[in-house]
């Protein structure tokens, strides 16, 4: 593990917030995506938003574009192959006809995506027909069959890495249901049963083959021609991954993108409902905040990465202290001693277990009840038959009853209070929009929740809008009604920011490039008059006419004090020469303190450990 | 920072009506003090009993009457005394009148603190208010309320009462507790203080915040409708997780007689080549990498600072939407991001004296969102589709175990609930700052009605669980090993499934997938849990020699335990395991081996000085093993019922 000093010195909880939310993922996913090229997908279509039609080829093309872009910043640790067949050109390992791997330099067919790699794939559409081209690979009266190939050369570059520690997937995305439909009788039965064959030895090996069909818009991707039995779905399964005819196109793009993920487990947990009634259940985490990547230090003289170690120090001799075991804590004047296994006994209060306690009218659970984000669960009958049954019927109840159960989760590192929240299914055109199941929210204890409206209070009776004021309120909500709001359809402006910057620096880019920020509100949109007139009137019956906009800084105790404090400090850096210390790289020898005064003399924020203001005072010093 | 301390009067009514509650005040009070001595060590604390047989206070010698309020520590900075003084409250024998215990409370704070201390100043009254209030000489009550809620205002103090209503039955005077209620609504109106209703312990050891966190508001400005209208706003922390504490790591190296060692351990770091590890870097020569894929990019802060996202600093709006739209699993926490979207939702102030206010919540962006799909319920086979038997004992299910019952306060209420981690560390540092290695200590019963549910309420439900158990089976998976991970899975300190009202048969009736699947053979009894690894020896049935292993294995584990003692903390635990060893020896048909154990038990705790433990026993009416119970048991019933042991002892002798 990499170790950062900023890093290490944030308290060990923190450490298991940093559990919670990266939850480590134990296995790599290797992925390869094989892409149909046959004619059929370049003369198919969809209608697109604009009138235009796309091509399903394209579809297929973006997706996994768009995929690689997340992939990159989520889980840059996968590795992803891209290969063609159906092709007029070969590019493979085997050297098998009609399929063709994409690469860029620099990296294996089976690699992890590069920022070189997203950019090439970004632009294949305009150097497909020259570079790789498509043609039919199955064709009546040859022995060559281009899906057998394909899933050949896939298998073939999944060879990698051990099935136990890896997610090996082949992703195949076609719109020709019949592959071998216009191959005579005997060719045809033969053809089908070495490619099933195939297939069945890749899934032998621990390869999961799953079919993202593409339909046109009249005639239904017939899955149970061929690939039912490809891919081993049975009856039940079939109708899940079987998509609609007809669909848009912006529907079948959101179907792709979300069967291309692949759930990960975070736990499994047993849900005990009553002694002796303990069910089986998965957790998801489903929703997590994504955040820039963590640092690596580099030696800024060859750019090539270090090692960070650390080493303890008894403050008391000096002496080496190897991986200190015993952990205090001041009280009463003395230094209470917890050994590592006692702190961990205190926070197992419970089991590791889910515990039901009981239940609330949904109406309980307040807005501030949240302590972080929520984790998704979903019953499991792998190891316990008739989990899945209780909890559906448990769920019915509470949907119908408006009721959420309160459970205690004895998670070994951070146990808490639960609410389970049951959420129905919702599905539009563009397939499921939230998943059957509960959401697990963490609820705060007394200590937790502050008390701050009682700041506020007046021993008088406080001022309350009238009737007129709310009236105007509700007409200008209706006018700044958010159309089609939905809740995740804003980019982070900060992470695309940063990794558009990357992006730029990683192939050595002049110019960055510009972001949109989605998150700033739409001034035309406030503009309009119907909306500035709403806004008017409300503003007229809140504060009157005589309102206007004061913007004097008025001097609060707070930047009184910092600015006696620059005064003060600025009296005190004299005692150092500053260039002098950060021209020799001294300013480390420096307390903080110190660097603080030189910092508040010039008017610059002191927040942030030793290194930030290190690097704020040399950045101010223009070094 | 001298205006962050405070200055605290517990006013504590300990009359008889109280008494049931005590030991959680008194853990509720050595909690807080004990916070303080970390957190807050400058605050000073008095304490004020009433209730109490005795009268001790300024005013009764200055203007008469306050009879029966005592001023049981006076108002100092907080210290170890303190803090054990509260650990054991004296039970007061007479009625507590709760006014003149505010009277002589805010008496005290402005005596000693005068104008001159502007910091914090707060009385918290814990009492029932079912006892009557006395009739003044001057004027009516409402007169005097309105008296010293005035000196409340002008003396800034702050007034908390905790109104504790466990038992509302039966004796309780409704017209007292109303003209009570009355009195402390009163207080409310005129003056800045909070009166809480708790009905259970549970609710009244979270009532009281044991932390002093000062509110600031984390942003001041304007909420911009429109660049054509803006709202000025105070923007505080609404729920912030308290969080374990961060202890520090210990050196042993000092020599054991440096009575000035720190005991403490730096870190130190080096950076190194990672292709030669023998060259060091200096931290300044290093420049921070971006991962990027593979790659990882070298940014200098500088070029950072100018390439990063710095948005305008500010709370704008973007439109309003139907609330439904916005499910509640989307909440997320709010964090260092430099920019974030969220939901405004309404706060209606309950309170006339409190203004409106809203709650912010962040949402996520669309990075944030795993976009899984799962089956559709109505796909899965018939066989995991719930009958309508089934849905029904659900419904039944979901209705009856009740945590708010209409009319009745609501349990487990956030608000009200304290962290039993917490509550665990800080009564185990407690211990050790006495027992350097006391064990952790098990949750007290009124905590465990947080990590498990309340035994009163399934009590009542039993026959609604016994209807579940009968619709749905549970089955293992026979195909699958249960995996090796979930086996291990470790047991709770100290607690168990009850094994305190020993609902055993009830528990081995059920086809319970717990028990069959957990039984790791147990040849030990360990510390962790004791009581289960005890039945588990017992129930051994692979040699007969496990019995008399487990019950020997068991004496001396109570015997330890009663041995190391400091002031009683493991007497509960004690008893807890005698429990079962007698349950234990009763089912063997040993019972002598019970008997004889605990007069030898008794007879060494009066040798000693550990005689409190008898009483200890005594209150919890743990008696011998009578012949009713077991045949070849030589006590009669007679004997057992209502003789102590200390007599019991002598007839042994």
């Amino acid at each position: 593990m990499e170790l950062d000093p900023d890093d290490v010195f944030r308290d060990e909880d923190e450490d298991s917030d940093n559990e919670f939310y990266q939850e480590r993922e134990s296995t790599k996913e290797y992925a390869v995506y094989l892409v149909d090229a046959s004619p059929k997908m370049f003369s198919t279509t969809c209608p697109a938003e604009d009138q235009k039609n796309e091509t399903h080829f394209h579809i297929a093309v973006s997706c996994i574009a768009q995929l690689l872009k997340t992939q990159i910043i989520n889980r840059s640790y996968d590795e992803v192959a891209i290969c063609f067949f159906n092709t007029r050109e070969k590019k493979n390992l085997q050297d098998l006809s009609g399929v063709f791997v994409f690469n860029v330099a620099e990296r294996d067919y089976l690699d992890r995506p590069t920022a070189r790699f997203i950019k090439e794939f970004d632009r294949i559409e305009e150097s497909f027909e020259k570079e790789i081209g498509s043609q039919y690979g199955i064709v009546s009266g040859s022995r060559d069959n281009s899906l057998y190939n394909a899933l050949w050369v896939a298998q073939g570059l999944l060879r990698k890495g051990s099935a136990k520690t890896a997610d090996k997937r082949i992703l195949l995305f076609t719109n020709e249901d019949d592959p071998f439909g216009s191959v005579r009788a005997a060719a045809k039965t033969d053809m089908t049963r070495t490619t099933l064959q195939r297939a069945k030895d890749a899934q032998d090996l621990g390869i999961s083959i799953e079919l993202l069909p593409l339909s046109q818009p009249d005639e239904e991707f017939n899955v149970s021609l061929f690939y039912a039995d490809l891919i081993g779905l049975g009856g039940d399964e079939l109708a899940l991954c079987t998509p609609s005819a007809g669909q848009k196109l912006e529907d079948m793009k959101d179907q792709l993108r979300k069967r291309m993920f692949t759930k990960r487990i975070v736990r499994r947990i047993s849900f005990i409902i009553a002694n002796g009634l303990s069910i089986e259940l998965n957790t998801y985490a489903l929703i997590r905040p994504t955040v820039p990547g963590a640092i690596t230090w580099l030696d800024s003289v060859t750019n090539r990465p270090l090692k960070t170690e650390r080493s303890f120090i008894c403050a008391d001799t000096g002496a080496l202290v190897q991986n200190p075991a015993i952990r205090f804590q001041p009280y009463k004047g003395k230094s209470i001693k917890f050994s590592v296994n006692e702190l961990s006994e205190i926070k197992r209060v419970s089991t590791g277990h889910l515990r039901l306690l009981g239940f609330k009218p949904l109406s309980c659970l307040k807005d501030y009840h949240n302590l972080r984000p929520s984790t998704f669960v979903f019953p499991s009958d792998k190891e316990v038959i008739g989990s899945t049954c209780i909890f559906i019927a448990l769920h019915r109840s509470m949907l119908r009853l408006k009721r959420f159960a309160v459970a205690f989760y004895g998670n070994p590192s951070h146990p808490q209070l639960v609410a389970l929240i049951a959420q129905d299914e919702i599905v539009s055109a563009g397939g499921q929009v939230e998943p059957p199941g509960m959401h697990m929210i963490y609820l705060p204890y007394s200590d937790d929740i502050r008390p701050v409206e009682e700041l506020h209070t007046d021993t008088n009776v406080v001022p309350r809008a009238t009737d007129d004021q709310v009236k105007m309120a509700m007409a200008l909500m209706k006018r700044i009604d958010l159309k089609d709001f939905s809740v995740c359809q804003f980019a982070n402006p900060a992470l695309q920011r940063h990794y558009a910057v990357l992006q730029a620096l990683a192939l050595e880019e002049d110019e960055l490039p510009e972001i949109t920020d989605e998150t700033v509100p739409d001034e035309e949109g406030m503009a309009r008059p119907g909306v500035a007139k709403a806004i008017e009137e409300f503003k007229l019956s809140v504060y009157g006419d005589d309102y206007c906009e004061t913007s004097e800084k008025i001097v609060t105790e707070a930047s009184r004090k910092r600015k006696v404090a620059a005064v003060n400090a600025a009296k005190h850096i004299g005692n150092y020469n500053w260039e002098d210390l950060a021209d020799n790289g001294k300013l480390k020898n420096l307390k903080v303190t110190d660097l603080k005064l030189y910092l508040m003399a010039h008017g610059l924020s002191v927040t942030g450990n030793k290194e930030v203001l290190m690097d704020r005072i040399l950045n101010h010093m223009g070094k | 920072m001298a205006r962050n301390r405070e200055k605290l009067i517990l006013l504590l009514d300990v009359s008889p009506s109280m008494h049931s509650v005590l030991p959680d005040v008194e853990k509720l009070c050595t909690l807080l003090v004990g916070k303080k001595l970390i957190y807050g060590n400058a605050d000073e604390v008095g304490v004020v009993l009433f209730g109490t047989e005795d009268t001790k206070n300024d005013l009764t010698k200055e203007v008469g009457g306050y009879e029966h309020v005592m001023v049981f520590q006076d108002s100092k900075v907080v210290d170890e005394h303190l803090l054990n003084s509260l650990k054991h409250l004296p039970r007061g024998t007479f009625p507590g009148d709760f006014l003149d215990a505010i009277v002589v409370g805010v008496d005290m704070l402005i005596k000693q603190y005068r104008e001159t201390y502007k910091g914090r100043k707060r009385i918290c009254l814990i009492t029932d208010a079912l006892c009557p209030i006395k009739d003044s000489d001057v004027g009516t009550k409402e007169d005097q309320v309105n008296t010293i809620a005035r000196q409340i205002v002008s003396f800034g103090l702050k007034m908390e009462n905790i109104v504790v209503r466990s038992n509302l039955s039966g004796e309780v005077n409704k017209q007292i507790a109303d003209e009570n209620d009355h009195i402390l609504n009163l207080f409310s109106k005129k003056s800045s203080t909070k009166t809480l209703y708790v009905d259970s312990p549970i609710s009244l050891r979270g009532a009281l915040k044991t932390r002093n966190i000062s509110p600031v508001t984390i942003f001041r400005g304007d909420l911009e409708l429109s660049p054509k209208m803006k709202i000025k706003i105070w923007v505080y922390k609404k729920t912030a997780e308290e969080k374990f504490p961060t202890l520090r790591k210990y050196s042993d190296k000092a020599p054991s007689n440096d009575k000035f060692a720190t005991h403490e351990v730096k870190v130190d770091y080096e950076y190194k080549n990672i292709e030669d590890p023998s060259k060091v870097v200096p931290p300044e020569q290093r420049i921070k990498g971006y991962r990027y894929g593979p790659q990882v990019v070298p940014i200098s802060s500088a070029e950072w600072e100018i390439a990063k996202f710095k948005p305008e600093k500010g709370v704008k709006l973007l439109g309003f939407t139907d609330a439904t739209n916005i499910l509640r699993h989307y909440y997320m926490k709010d964090g260092q991001q430099t920019v974030v979207v969220g939901v405004l939702t309404p706060n209606v102030s309950e309170y006339d004296n409190i203004p409106d206010s809203f709650y912010f919540n962040v949402l996520p962006f669309a990075e944030d969102i795993r976009e899984f799909q799962f089956p559709s319920f109505n796909n899965f086979p018939m066989l995991w589709q719930p009958n309508e038997k089934q849905q029904e004992a659900a419904d039944i299910l979901v209705k009856m175990l009740d945590l708010a019952p209409s009319g009745k306060p609501e349990t487990l209420l956030p608000e009200f609930t304290p962290n039993p981690v917490l509550e665990c560390f800080y009564r185990h540092l407690e211990l050790k700052s006495n027992h350097p290695d006391a064990a952790v200590p098990p949750l007290d019963e009124t905590l465990k009605k947080i990590t498990e549910p309340d035994p009163a309420l399934l009590a009542e439900n039993n026959s609604v669980i016994d209807a579940l158990h009968r619709q749905f089976e549970l089955k293992e998976n026979p195909k699958l090993k249960k995996s090796t991970r979930r086996l291990q899975q470790e047991k709770p300190c100290g607690s168990g499934e009850g094994y305190v009202d020993a609902d055993v048969a009830d528990a081995q009736v059920v086809n319970s997938i717990e028990s069959k699947s957990s039984v790791v053979k147990v040849e030990e009894i360990g510390d962790l849990t004791p009581v289960q690894d005890f039945e588990a020896m017992m129930s051994r049935r692979d040699s007969p020699d496990w019995v008399s292993k487990a019950m020997k294995n068991m004496k001396n584990k109570i015997f330890d335990l009663v041995e190391n003692s400091y002031e009683g903390d493991n007497y509960p635990k004690a008893v807890e395991l005698l429990v079962a060893l007698r349950k234990g020896c009763i089912l063997e048909q040993e019972p002598k081996e019970f008997d004889d154990f605990l007069c030898y038990l008794c007879k060494f705790c009066r040798e000693k000085n550990l005689s409190n433990f008898c009483e200890f026993l005594e209150s919890k009416e743990l008696s011998l093993i009578s012949k009713s119970e077991a045949i070849d048991s030589d006590v009669t019933d007679n004997e057992v019922g209502s003789i102590h042991f200390r007599t019991e002892l002598k007839l042994k002798e």
